[in-house]
């Protein structure tokens, strides 16, 4: 609230400014600038000042600044945006801004004009809606979502006029000159619930991914009915109501079929244009994003010339078109769609509310009838409930999720009302419906009530419901786990039996869409690589994988494989007797190890310091912030102001390297398990190295470096072919690679005969919690973090301390950072030797430990807390 | 392929399958038209790799541990009956028939018990009826992301199996899992109950009863 005050002065400076700019012109049509070149004033001017030349878009920009800056302004305090929505924030701020004009010009120059709204303010909105729709989950959920927009609106559009009428009737509204239509025009254009609004708020109220598209959906679409309702009932309160005959109900009622599903068809005509037309961009990448937005603009307006509905064309243009334009544009074109839609969107939203608040500061509009807005308000929050509650109790029984109270209070309360209400009750004419001004400040008064009050109270009311539903109780580790576990396995069964909204037009569609339309509209390459499920990981990949492994048995034990490894390991210079190829590798992996383990030494420090208690918050914090999420939680939501998809597709490439490296790795010692024998141990050592890789690179690209790089640069750029990538995951794979090496060795020793048990077993399953008791696992690691059991497999352990001894304890890993850089530095030599001496020995022995050692670097670069993102880069490439 | 011509191919053992899972013959047929697309040449089972080619799998964390539930035993192929039989694991619980129920009969595919225990299988690697430390680590690493250190894996680790761990033994039998599983109800009851993503509901059948704990 105080934010609030403290935003009055900011404003009030810079609309001070525009009032300033706004008196120019008289200002500057007397007197010369005085700056300018000294009074030629009848000769050529070097400096002239033309307000009118710009003033129109010189206010515009102004005002987007100004929206902008607002909203800049709130996300100052986290805690004003936490608790008050945004758009609520902005129609404060609109009301401040409107006061202040008003009170400096006394004229409301600044309103939400109809004509703006619906050609410039809304299409970006519903584009970006419409673009970025979750269509598995659009689609799986469209008969529910069209129940409640099509019978859900009429429902509240005919009950809400026909109370107030009734009430009207009764006396208690006292003399208003207003009939039964237009009542029933007020109750269509007050029935539907807003997008622009819906969104604005249900982003910031976390609700599961079904109520939220059904939500959403019912605010897109209904767009149709409100269309029809609106200009059918405003034509019949033009013509009057005694003229009214059956024939215009019904030809009301065929006008809705023919608006709501011409828009539809102006929507996938105009997509099947843009996805056409980007298919030959290929030359003009730099204006591709452009084709996008003018195409699907263009339907909007075509429709709208057409009468039909504009929301539901480009609603569709966007859900058909953005599969096919997102498989055809580039990648920077696609980034650049992204993030322009997502900007114009949310300017949009901004500029409304705001002016949805400015519009508000102008007399001239206010004709207060308590009775009338009362009983509005009422009448829609509890007829939306009822309509809810009804369809609800319908659907349930045709539902595979059921919808259940809790979400049925949040579709009801979120029945939010907005600028679309407001752009039509402003478009009635004066004439033909003489109580405008009431409609208006009834509507006015409407929007906000539901925007700003229910806005606000709707997310204390879901935590408060869910916080009912069950009983408050910090979740155990191994609920969360098994819940995290659980929600992975029924999407993993989900896609295997192929069930999610399966049925027979699904597959008729997407046989269709295969033979026909992607041919027709996708480029060639886009074609091949494109994969049904995700946009991220083409199959083809995970093909290509397997026949790149296949190809190698088919020429001879991966020979092709190892060469370029081979390469690799020749320029890394080794000064003690030239290693093999297996050495190489695994020492480079122990090398990295061993010039961690100094720094594992700190955090263990810091561990043995830090509280129990903290230490067990963290746990919970890790597991729960870490946990990967299934599919249902990320891929299908819906955001307006973020681009989240960029962790999603982490997350995936994450999951899916893993992936790869398993079933690589799995492969092999299945096909080579049958006859298993030391040379083969040696192939899997040698091949370790290069598997990683191997994993990672695109559609079997072979790996072709030159010979003068480090060979730890080629494992990073390998590795890391995306930037953005986590550093962190180079040591991940290091992990990964000495853990296989374990097993492999650890195959071999127990001679298990069964090499195709399973594509991840080799790796996750031959260590028997025997071999691995934790009472050892755990003694050793405050003292050194290596393992040093005095075996001779691990003589290794002994040259540590020195390098231990010299680093010293410190605190924070990013002031290690530079002394950790001349440590890994210099005893290179030193850990290499020792570990070379450690890769003999462990030809034929397992080690018990290994896994945690490649972990160690991890240590590093992330802070017990691990709260803060991991900025382990630098360390990373200081070796470099 | 055309779900036009399939859609007259006949489920081989329709009957015995469906007395089994519990399949309505419907339910059946799709998923036999989804095991045959699957079938990648045609060869009348699956194979790891006709499993592993479905691309969303690959980036699901345990995707490749439930291809393996496919395959029990070191099999290497799976044909459309033991398909069926995985895949009933996941149907709704059915209703509170057990008195209806012949009790000579074993228990449904689709019990809790058997649900848990599909699930307690995949944490359980070596099949000896507890989910041990490092089996819990390996189940953990593979879900939790790369920015989490071992270190810290091992710890949370040991926690989770001190939690559920009640005998000391230091692991998580089947009995301590459904244990643990029971009192997160609020994370798992879908999975328990109705799996709700994979219910079919042939029938009006998925009622909302509160889950009722019933031993082991």
């Amino acid at each position: 609230m105080s934010q609030r005050g403290a935003l009055g002065p900011r404003w009030g400076l810079l609309l001070a400014f525009l009032l300033a700019l706004g008196e120019l012109p008289q200002v500057g049509g007397v007197e010369e600038e005085p700056g300018s070149e000294h009074q030629e004033s009848e000769g050529f001017q070097v400096v002239t000042f033309k307000w009118h030349h710009v003033q129109d878009p010189y206010i515009i920009a102004l005002w987007i600044l100004v929206a902008s800056v607002a909203k800049i302004g709130f996300h100052l305090s986290h805690k004003v945006t936490s608790v008050v929505p945004e758009s609520a924030l902005l129609i404060v701020v609109g009301l401040v801004l409107g006061g202040i004009v008003w009170a400096a010009e006394h004229i409301a120059s600044f309103t939400l004009t109809p004509t703006v709204f619906f050609f410039y303010l809304l299409p970006p909105i519903v584009l970006d809606a419409g673009y970025f729709m979750p269509n598995r989950l659009f689609f799986g959920n469209l008969g529910t979502i069209l129940l409640y927009a099509v019978i859900g609106t009429v429902w509240n559009a005919a009950t809400t006029g026909l109370s107030l009428y009734g009430v009207f009737l009764s006396g208690l509204m006292g003399d208003l000159n207003i009939g039964l239509l237009d009542f029933l025009l007020f109750g269509s254009l007050i029935a539907a619930v807003d997008p622009v609004a819906v969104l604005a708020v249900f982003e910031e109220v976390h609700v599961n991914e079904v109520l939220f598209i059904i939500v959403f959906g019912e605010s897109l679409l209904n767009d149709a009915v409100t269309v029809v309702l609106y200009t059918v009932f405003e034509s019949f309160v033009t013509l009057g109501g005694d003229k009214v005959t059956g024939v215009d109900c019904v030809k009301g009622i065929v006008s809705f079929f023919v608006v709501s599903l011409g828009g539809t068809l102006v929507g996938v005509v105009f997509a099947f244009l843009l996805s056409l037309v980007t298919r030959f961009t290929k030359h003009v990448r730099i204006i591709e994003p452009g084709f996008v937005f003018v195409i699907s603009y263009l339907s909007y307006l075509t429709s709208e010339m057409l009468s039909l509905s504009a929301i539901l064309a480009i609603t569709f243009c966007g859900i058909c078109c953005q599969k096919y334009v997102k498989a055809n544009i580039s990648e920077q074109s696609a980034t650049t769609v992204r993030y322009t839609m997502k900007m114009l969107a949310s300017g949009a939203e901004t500029i409304i509310f705001m002016f949805l608040g400015i519009s508000a500061v102008n007399p001239d509009i206010w004709e207060w009838n308590t009775a009338f807005v009362l009983l509005t308000l009422v009448f829609i929050s509890v007829y939306r409930a009822i309509g809810v509650v009804l369809q609800t109790w319908i659907l349930n029984r045709y539902r595979m999720v059921q919808l259940e109270i809790i979400d049925q209070v949040v579709m009801s309360y979120g029945g939010l009302r907005g600028a679309v209400a407001f752009a039509l009750v402003v478009l009635l004419d004066e004439d033909k419906v003489k109580e405008k001004n009431l409609f208006v400040s009834t509507t006015i008064i409407v929007i906000y009530f539901t925007v700003i009050f229910q806005g606000l109270t709707i997310k204390p009311l879901v935590q408060w419901l869910k916080v009912k539903r069950s009983e408050h109780r910090e979740p155990k580790l191994n609920e969360k786990l098994h819940g995290r576990a659980f929600d992975h396995i029924l999407s993993a069964i989900e896609d295997i039996s192929g069930q999610i909204g399966h049925n027979y037009l699904r597959d008729k569609w997407s046989n269709f869409d295969r033979k026909f339309l992607s041919k027709i509209l996708m480029r060639r390459s886009a074609q091949k690589s494109r994969d049904r499920i995700l946009n991220v990981f083409h199959e083809l990949n995970l093909k290509d994988a397997i026949s790149y492994v296949a190809e190698g048995e088919r020429r001879g034990s991966l020979a092709f494989i190892r060469s370029p490894s081979t390469d690799n390991m020749v320029n890394v210079d080794f000064s003690t007797p030239r290693p093999s190829t297996v050495e190489a590798s695994v020492s480079y992996l122990l090398r990295e190890n061993v010039s961690a383990v100094c720094l594992d030494m700190q955090s263990l420090e810091q561990r043995r310091r830090s509280i129990r208690d903290t230490e067990d918050m963290v746990t919970h914090h890790t597991l729960q912030q870490y946990l990967y999420k299934p599919r249902q939680e990320y891929k299908h939501l819906y955001s307006r102001h973020e681009l989240t998809q960029d962790e999603d597709e982490k997350q995936d490439k994450e999951i899916f390297h893993r992936t790869m490296r398993k079933r690589l790795e799995s492969f092999k010692s299945t096909k080579l398990g049958i006859n298993q024998n030391k040379k083969a141990v040696k192939l899997y050592k040698r091949e370790r190295a290069q598997k990683r890789r191997n994993s990672s690179i695109p559609n079997g690209k072979l790996p072709m470096e030159s010979p003068i790089h480090n060979f730890i640069i080629k494992e990073k750029d390998l590795e890391l072919s995306d930037p953005e990538e986590n550093p962190n995951y180079d040591a991940e794979e290091m992990s990964g690679g000495i853990e296989f090496l374990a097993n492999v060795t650890r195959d071999t020793a127990t001679d298990s005969p069964s090499g195709d048990t399973g594509s991840d077993v080799p790796l996750t399953g031959r260590t028997s919690p025997r071999e691995v008791p934790p009472a050892t696992e755990k003694s050793p690691r405050p003292l050194a973090p290596p393992p040093a059991p005095p075996t001779a497999q691990n003589p290794a352990p002994a040259a540590l301390p020195d390098l231990e001894l010299g680093a010293g304890p410190t605190s924070e890993a990013g002031s290690a950072s530079g002394t950790w850089l001349e440590r890994r530095g210099l005893p290179g030599a030193h850990a290499r030797s020792a570990a070379e001496r450690r890769v003999h020995s462990r030809r034929s022995f397992q080690r018990p430990r290994t896994r945690r050692r490649p972990a160690l670097l991890k240590l590093a670069s992330l802070q017990p807390s691990c709260h803060a993102p991991p900025h382990g880069l630098e360390q990373e490439e200081t070796p470099l | 392929m055309g779900s036009g011509g399939s859609r007259a191919a006949q489920v081989p053992d329709a009957d015995s399958i469906r007395r089994e899972t519990g399949f309505s013959q419907a339910t059946l047929l799709r998923l036999y038209h989804r095991f045959r697309a699957l079938d990648s040449n045609k060869k009348g089972y699956l194979s790891r790799v006709d499993l592993q080619q479905i691309g969303a799998l690959a980036v699901n964390p345990l995707g490749d541990r439930i291809i393996d539930s496919f395959f029990p035993d070191g099999s290497l192929r799976v044909d459309f009956p033991d398909f069926a039989r995985v895949l009933a694991h996941f149907r709704p619980v059915d209703d509170e028939d057990t008195g209806t129920r012949d009790p000579k009969e074993p228990e449904p595919l689709n019990s809790r018990m058997n649900k848990l225990r599909f699930a307690f299988q995949l944490y359980d690697l070596d099949r000896d009826g507890k989910i041990s430390r490092h089996e819990m680590l390996q189940v953990l690493r593979l879900m939790v992301g790369v920015q989490v250190t071992e270190e810290q894996l091992e710890s949370i680790t040991d926690r989770t199996v001190q939690e559920a761990d009640e005998d000391g033994d230091g692991a998580v039998s089947f009995l301590e899992f459904t244990k643990s599983c029971w009192e997160g109800l609020g994370l798992s009851w879908h999975f328990l109950k109705e799996a709700i993503y994979i219910s079919w509901r042939e029938d009006g059948s998925s009622r909302r009863s509160p889950f009722r704990c019933q031993g082991d």
